[in-house]
């Protein structure tokens, strides 16, 4: 009768066995591949700079439009909430500090987080996980080019500069987009919105976000080419990896920006 | 005078897949300058066995030196130094997608060596001759044959100038033509090249024509290794059964089978 709490018990013991594994996967693959970044050169394992450029235009700029249009309307829909929710108090005039404190440090970076998830994010998944069902990762390795090396420390790197230059691009858009907004509401200029939210933010809030970024680019990048690493089955398990690393991802980050505003605002 | 040591020595190598063993205490000598074929059918462990002779999977109990190292025990750079005196063609090719064959063949150069973009040019596009693919370079995989996949990955694994070279199922999914031209191919490498030639295989004929010696795996087992004559004339029955092609006789374990059918857990 009760023989289901044992099989129950059995698949949560698994799947906490396998969340351990994962996250020490990760971890292992973090420190890899900035060992590489470091000392590659004197291990005959070199980073090529050409391999981190292609990489930083494949993640950072030619996802400038879409986070920049995206970013954009997130800031218009922000001014249109806060001018409507902080009209009811009379406070409108508080909703250039609004906007401003809520983009730099939460949305700017979250939009561009759950974009570079969707696009690059996959991206990593679907390229590694390729690779690795047409043996080509076993290709590299018996030619002696370390795959984490060749693969991930690009990226990585990559990542980690590109992320945090879309997050102030998309800080930006979102402030003018709720500026085009506003202004005529509030009676002023766009210039002079702008200028007052530059009065307002502090170097606080941009950091929080800028901070913020680089926890996503890491988390993107682990769990994008781990999951593409571990692909086994064929075209249909490059399909699971990808979306696999897309939904985690996106979860990882949403997680991780709740726990940062935790400490960041106590 | 002492023999000169094996080039490749394995020795009570064990390998499982979960709880089947797939090789059984594996004794496996290749001497210096032969060409030796793995022939067995599938499922016999021969691929396992390739595997861990190019260091790509640890043994669990056993140990596997090639050019004398011990790949279970040797350090990261031991390792580097062999991979470069050894090349690998697999069996699907393994080229990398996103690169023209001219990068791919490239490849180990630029990576590996500090020689400068012309040499690194020449030398690839030299070893495209060598396979009969001169001025094919500039094409992607994806536009070749298989048989002009197989000579490509062939160019890759010879263009350090490896003194091993293993080479996994040349002539699988080919038609006659082009498989016999591939042999004819390796026994040209080895004269013009003077390299040792690993070739696992299960076709009779491309195995007959190329081979110095060959070891019959079965069952994961060794069956017999020899020179060609010395294995036509091998009395054991499942070598003959190999060599003429008849289908293998199933012997039935009552208690096994009534087992794998009403096991849970199988």
């Amino acid at each position: 009768m009760f023989q289901f709490v044992p099989t129950a018990l059995q698949r949560l013991g698994h799947a906490s066995v396998a969340a351990v594994q994962a996250i020490g996967y990760g971890g292992a693959l973090l420190a890899e591949s900035l060992s590489f970044a470091i000392s590659g050169y004197r291990r005959g394992q070199p980073l090529r700079a050409h391999a981190i450029f292609e990489q930083m235009r494949q993640v950072g700029v030619d996802a400038l439009p879409i986070v920049g249009a995206l970013s954009f309307t997130v800031g218009l829909m922000l001014g249109i909430q806060f001018m409507a929710a902080l009209g009811e108090f009379g406070a409108q005039s508080q909703v250039v500090m609004a906007v401003a404190k809520s983009v730099t440090r939460e949305f700017g970076v979250l939009i561009t987080g759950i974009l570079v998830a969707g696009r690059s994010g996959s991206a990593f998944a679907a390229r590694i996980g390729s690779m690795n069902v047409s043996q080509e990762i076993d290709a590299l390795g018996v030619i002696g080019i370390d795959p984490v090396r060749y693969l991930a420390a690009p990226a990585l790197i990559a990542m980690l500069l590109m992320m945090p230059v879309l997050t102030v691009f998309a800080n930006a858009l979102a402030i003018l987009g709720a500026a085009l907004y506003c202004s005529p509401s509030l009676d002023i200029s766009v210039a002079a919105y702008l200028l007052q939210t530059l009065q307002q933010i502090t170097v606080g809030d941009i950091g929080q976000g800028l901070s913020k970024s680089l926890v996503f680019a890491v988390l993107i990048t682990i769990i994008g080419v781990g999951t593409g690493f571990g692909v086994s089955g064929g075209a249909e398990g490059v399909g699971r990896a990808t979306t696999r690393a897309v939904v985690m991802s996106i979860s990882a980050i949403i997680v991780a920006d709740m726990i940062f505003s935790y400490f960041l605002n106590r | 005078m002492s023999a000169p040591p094996p080039i490749i020595e394995v020795h009570q190598l064990q390998a499982w897949y979960g709880a089947r063993q797939v090789l059984k205490d594996i004794d496996f000598q290749v001497q210096r300058g032969e060409i030796r074929v793995i022939m067995g059918g599938s499922g016999s462990g021969k691929s396992t066995l390739l595997r861990h002779l190019i260091g790509l999977q640890r043994p669990p109990a056993g140990s596997v030196r090639v050019l004398g190292v011990d790949l279970a025990r040797a350090s990261v750079g031991e390792l580097l130094g062999l991979r470069k005196k050894m090349g690998v063609s697999f069996q699907g090719g393994a080229l990398i997608t996103s690169m023209t064959v001219g990068d791919n063949v490239a490849l180990p150069l630029r990576e590996l060596t500090r020689l400068d973009e012309n040499t690194i040019r020449i030398m690839s596009r030299l070893k495209l001759e060598v396979v009969n693919l001169g001025g094919f370079q500039d094409l992607m995989p994806a536009q070749l044959s298989g048989g002009m996949v197989k000579r490509a990955a062939l160019a890759r694994a010879i263009v350090m100038d490896p003194e091993l070279l293993f080479f996994d199922e040349p002539s699988a999914g080919l038609d006659p033509v082009v498989s016999a031209e591939l042999d004819e191919l390796i026994l040209k490498l080895r004269s013009a090249l003077r390299m040792t030639i690993v070739v696992v295989t299960h076709e009779l004929e491309s195995a007959l024509k190329i081979a110095d010696t060959i070891s019959v795996l079965d069952q994961g087992q060794i069956l017999v290794t020899d020179s060609v004559l010395g294995v036509q004339q091998c009395a054991d029955q499942r070598v003959q059964d190999l060599f003429h092609r008849r289908p293998r006789s199933i012997e039935m374990d009552v208690d096994a089978y009534m087992k794998r059918l009403t096991d849970e857990r199988a």
